[in-house]
């Protein structure tokens, strides 16, 4: 794979130095280039291939794009660079990846509901405690139950709001650690492994006695969850969060969404191994503040750009919001239908299910409706602790 | 080790074989050849992926070997396989004649009792052939990093029977529909194209290359009105199969004007609208608006 030393040679270092220059330009871009490609480049150069620059770019593009997004961008990089032509556009594309309007910031800790008239404070046990194990969990004994079964809205600032988010986290490992390990054992359809069934009876002269068997594989259940992060919202989405957060890292296989007026990939947020750091770069992420929720829009981009890629046969989709909309609800209806035939399950949760006297009135939500596989509470821990059962039944 | 064909040269063979490749295509085709790095395809279904693989076997006068992945896709049946009952039969045959089981042994875990399958066959000819390892993204995450591998050193590991070198090296073309990621790792170990809708312009030439009796510009008309419905918000936009099917089906009905015939081309729109809810969206009244505006 290397270029013959001779014709190398014959590039010159100045020509090799503007390679390697070109490659840092392509890093800086977001491109993943390594030093085979960079040697194949040199390769690339040296073939008559190079005698025209649209020869050279068509080249150059085919082996260091490796996605379509790179794909679509290299020309313009690649004359930025060699041919001196619209570099202020490119630079200017590449600053803009990074940058938010104005970036907003979600609190994890203190600040947010207001503290007064709070009497029953609950008394914290020491952390460490499997708050969401075993029959505590379902019959409110200790004090984390009666935080459990506090609402979100709720939360005292400072160590209570602290406490519930770590539950939230506990509550999140716990269940996909039962929900998984449930998965397992219904993993038992079995098949004679016919190859290594006769490698064996070559032993045995030819008779089959030692029978092998084969696993049936199946794909892990994998949720992808869409979390509105409107100003109607606002409350909750710390605990919102810190529940994705650590499910994330448990289930391998996830994917989490981020929308208001528009929709984020926060995916990559939320696999950050601390929770604070997690949520700061969520806060990053989600820009635009103001403005109502288009939940209709948000989906649609999702069912246009990335359902396909997110979603198969054992996806269950997770949608975390209040159903405030201000788009057209028959929009909204319309999306959810195309949601609906592209995966196995959808959970609508919505904190406000939980208050006394709620109704799905919103006119958002009532579209929605017909859609839902499960249309939860989840104003407290305990509605959150709810879920398990369900999933676990996918 | 395959000749290099020049570039120029691969672009003419392509339009031979009736397939009408842009620039960056005949670039990355010739690439494949001169780097001797796999090719991986990436684009909406329908924008004739796995015509290229075809193309390029006929360009280079070359056997195409397909593997088409699925879910579930293993080693086995992408590699090779043991004729079990051949190897049965064998055992019982032999029970009598006082052979040692251990040259039974050697005996039924040769060669002859070996069934190629894709990834083996591509291998083991003499003559490099085309792989096609078509929507691999279908398959699994861990029979990736096995293709991975393979791709790598060309070389496969059959316990009872030793290690198979390639005789040549395969031309790989590896097609995506992008229903899920692939690894950074094959990515980089390819190069890579994105096939996109082709232009008016070339899908009237792929019309008259797969139809040599089209009139020159009703193709022109035909790839026009192809091109507005695409723009048009369709859950499934048509391909260039369809596009061949409905100029076929118009040129049989004897159609050699869009706008002259509204209700015809209306009616045989569902060579190229393969769902309900397109059918729908697309009335007489859009029909005949984007037939006006090809003509």
């Amino acid at each position: 794979m290397t270029a013959s030393p001779a014709r190398l040679a014959s590039l010159g270092p100045g020509m090799l130095r503007r390679l390697a220059g070109f490659a840092r330009t392509l890093r800086d871009a977001g491109f993943s280039v390594g030093r085979s490609e960079t040697g194949d480049a040199a390769r690339v150069i040296t073939s008559p291939l190079a005698d025209r620059s649209e020869g050279l770019r068509a080249a150059l593009k085919a082996l260091f794009a490796s996605n379509r997004s790179e794909y679509e961008r290299f020309d313009e990089l690649f004359d930025a660079f060699w041919r001196g032509r619209g570099v202020k556009r490119a630079a200017a594309a590449v600053t803009a990846l990074g940058a938010a309007n104005r970036p907003r910031r979600f609190e994890v800790g203190p600040g947010g509901a207001g503290a007064d008239g709070l009497a029953e404070r609950a008394q914290a046990e020491a952390p460490g405690a499997p708050a969401a194990e075993g029959h505590g969990r379902e019959r409110g004994a200790s004090a984390q139950e009666s935080l459990a079964r506090k609402e979100f809205a709720r939360l005292a600032a400072g160590s209570e709001r602290e406490e519930a988010l770590a539950l939230a986290e506990r509550l999140a490992r716990a269940m996909r650690a039962r929900v998984t390990r449930r998965e397992r054992a219904r993993r038992k359809g079995r098949r004679i492994d016919l190859r290594a069934t006769l490698r064996r009876s070559v032993a045995r002269g030819g008779e089959p006695i030692d029978l092998k068997f084969r696993r049936q594989k199946r794909k892990p259940l994998r949720i992808v969850a869409l979390l509105d992060a409107s100003g109607s919202m606002e409350l909750y989405v710390p605990v919102f969060t810190r529940f994705l957060h650590a499910m994330s890292q448990a289930f391998s296989e996830g994917e989490a969404y981020l929308f208001h007026t528009r929709l984020a990939h926060v995916s990559s947020a939320l696999s950050e191994r601390s929770p604070q750091r997690a949520l700061d770069r969520l806060s990053l992420m989600a820009q635009g503040v103001g403005g109502g929720t288009r939940i209709g829009d948000c989906l649609a981009e999702f069912n246009r750009s990335h359902a396909k890629r997110v979603l198969h046969s054992r996806s269950c989709i997770m949608i975390f919001s209040d159903g405030y909309d201000t788009g057209e609800p028959e929009r909204l209806a319309a999306e959810m239908r195309a949601l609906k035939r592209r995966c196995r399950r959808i959970v609508w949760l919505n904190p406000l299910t939980g208050r006394e006297g709620f109704a799905p009135v919103a006119r958002g939500m009532r579209a929605a409706l017909p859609f839902l596989d499960l249309f939860a509470p989840a104003h407290d821990l305990q509605s959150l602790a709810a879920l398990e059962r369900y999933l676990a039944r996918l | 080790m395959p000749a290099s064909i020049p570039r120029e040269t691969i672009a003419a063979r392509l339009a031979e074989t009736g397939y009408v490749a842009d620039r960056e295509l005949a670039t990355a085709l010739w690439m494949m050849d001169y780097l001797k790095r796999p090719l991986l395809i990436e684009g909406e279904a329908g924008v004739g992926k796995t015509e290229v693989a075809k193309a390029l076997a006929l360009v280079h006068g070359a056997e195409l070997i397909r593997m088409q992945c699925y879910e579930g896709l293993d080693a086995n049946s992408a590699l090779y396989e043991w004729n079990y009952q051949r190897q049965l039969i064998a055992i019982k045959a032999r029970e009598g004649s006082g052979e040692s089981p251990e040259s039974i042994e050697a005996r039924i875990f040769s060669e002859d009792y070996l069934l190629e399958r894709p990834l083996l066959a591509a291998i083991r000819r003499k003559d490099p052939p085309v792989l096609l390892i078509d929507e691999v993204d279908r398959a699994d995450e861990e029979f990736e990093a096995f293709l991975l591998e393979l791709l790598s050193d060309f070389q496969i590991t059959i316990p009872e029977f030793g290690t198979v070198s390639a005789l040549s090296i395969p031309r790989v073309v590896l097609t995506s529909n992008g229903t899920r990621e692939l690894s950074d790792a094959l990515r980089r170990r390819c190069l890579y194209h994105y096939l996109d809708f082709p232009d008016v312009d070339r899908e009237a030439a792929i019309l008259r290359a797969r139809q040599p009796g089209i009139d020159a510009s009703f193709a022109l008309q035909a790839a026009r009105m192809v091109a507005g419905l695409r723009k048009e918000e369709l859950r499934k936009a048509p391909g260039i199969a369809e596009t061949l099917d409905w100029a076929a089906t118009l040129a049989g009905l004897g159609v050699s004007d869009l706008s002259a015939e509204p209700e015809i081309v209306h009616a045989t729109l569902l060579a190229l609208l393969k769902t309900h809810e397109d059918r729908a969206r697309v009335t007489p009244e859009v029909t005949a608006r984007l037939a006006g505006r090809a003509a």
